[in-house]
């Protein structure tokens, strides 16, 4: 468990967390990403930019 | 960048590692593959010579533009990339598809560009109405917009012409397929189907990121062949394809995409086969020869 760096919820980590990983807070809706583990570390994700997709 | 052999790791270039990216890396721990996570973020290189720091690669990176760049970048340095710089090429740009689709002969809606939305305007007499605009580079269904009729173009040019950048001048119009509440998802894998679902929503945006619901899809040889031919004619290896039906059931392909999202396609196709194991068995069947 670690702490949502937006609004400070609890967030619960995967068991098998991976680096870059998105995760979404479900107390803000804010997309965060794994950016370290052990500890795990989140950080805001990129907002989405006009060329991102398929 | 540290060297590696020639018989190195495959990397998956990603810069977000989102439900599917999970799917395909589980999918290569199963399978036993020595792989790499590769942040396009930290990418970089000089021009010319080699690199052996990976095998090969699979590209995941949901940036059109860093995946185009970093598929150059990897090809310039002797590594091969799925898929190639070339297919993510033709595939990030609509019209650039549209041309590949035309000139193999794949069913596909009556398509124009014009030069400046003056020009678009000419060219929709042609297309007729009602008719789709769609930025040429974009995913998710971003920036479409429905022209019921002449006046509607020119109130929706107008907004096109105050865009920045010249590229958004660039006007792309298709004609709109009265198609069922649905469109057609299949993924293309090497030569071969991993799977068909169609993809239900009332809006004419059918994406999955935009909440339409998937339902498994026959797999008729129709659609078979048609998907085949469509990845082929935009030269991915693997490839997602967005196919609709018109009121007479003819299928029309309207979108390849070269990096396949596949979590609705999933959903739809449930245990009977498992997308990522498709698309990591085959990267490894092409990494052999690598």
């Amino acid at each position: 468990m670690t702490a949502c760096p937006v609004c400070e919820a609890p967030i619960e980590v995967p068991t098998e967390p991976r680096i870059s990983e998105i995760l979404e807070c479900a107390d803000c809706s804010s997309e965060l990403e794994i950016i370290a583990l052990d500890p795990t570390m989140l950080a805001l994700a990129p907002e989405v930019e006009e060329d991102w997709g398929e | 960048m540290t060297g590696r052999s020639g018989t190195g790791p495959i990397a998956m270039l990603a810069s977000q590692v989102r439900a599917d990216e999970k799917r395909l890396l589980a999918a290569m721990d199963r399978h036993g593959l020595r792989y790499e996570l590769a942040d396009t973020r930290a990418l970089w290189s000089t021009a010319g010579g080699k690199a052996t720091w990976w095998r090969g690669v699979l590209n995941r990176e949901i940036s059109q533009v860093r995946a185009l760049y970093a598929a150059r970048m990897l090809e310039a340095l002797g590594i091969p990339v799925l898929n190639s710089a070339a297919a993510i090429g033709v595939c990030g740009d609509k019209w650039q598809t549209s041309l590949a689709l035309v000139a193999a002969h794949v069913p596909t809606p009556r398509t124009a560009l014009g030069l400046t939305p003056e020009a678009a305007l000419e060219a929709l007499e042609v297309i007729g109405y009602p008719a789709v605009l769609k930025p040429l580079t974009g995913s998710h269904g971003r920036l479409i917009a429905r022209l019921r009729d002449q006046a509607m173009a020119k109130d929706v040019f107008e907004y096109v012409k105050a865009l920045p950048g010249p590229q958004s001048h660039l006007v792309y119009v298709q004609e709109l397929i009265a198609k069922p509440a649905r469109d057609i998802r299949v993924l293309v894998v090497g030569e071969e189907l991993a799977g068909a679902a169609y993809r239900v929503s009332a809006d004419m945006r059918t994406n999955v990121a935009r909440g339409a619901r998937t339902q498994r899809c026959p797999e008729t040889a129709g659609l078979r062949r048609l998907a085949i031919a469509a990845a082929a004619a935009v030269s991915a290896d693997i490839a997602a394809v967005d196919i609709v039906e018109d009121t007479t059931g003819e299928l029309l392909v309207v979108e390849v995409n070269h990096r396949a999202e596949f979590s609705g396609l999933q959903l739809a196709l449930g245990d009977q086969v498992d997308v990522a194991d498709r698309i990591v068995e085959y990267v490894a069947a092409r990494a052999a020869q690598w």
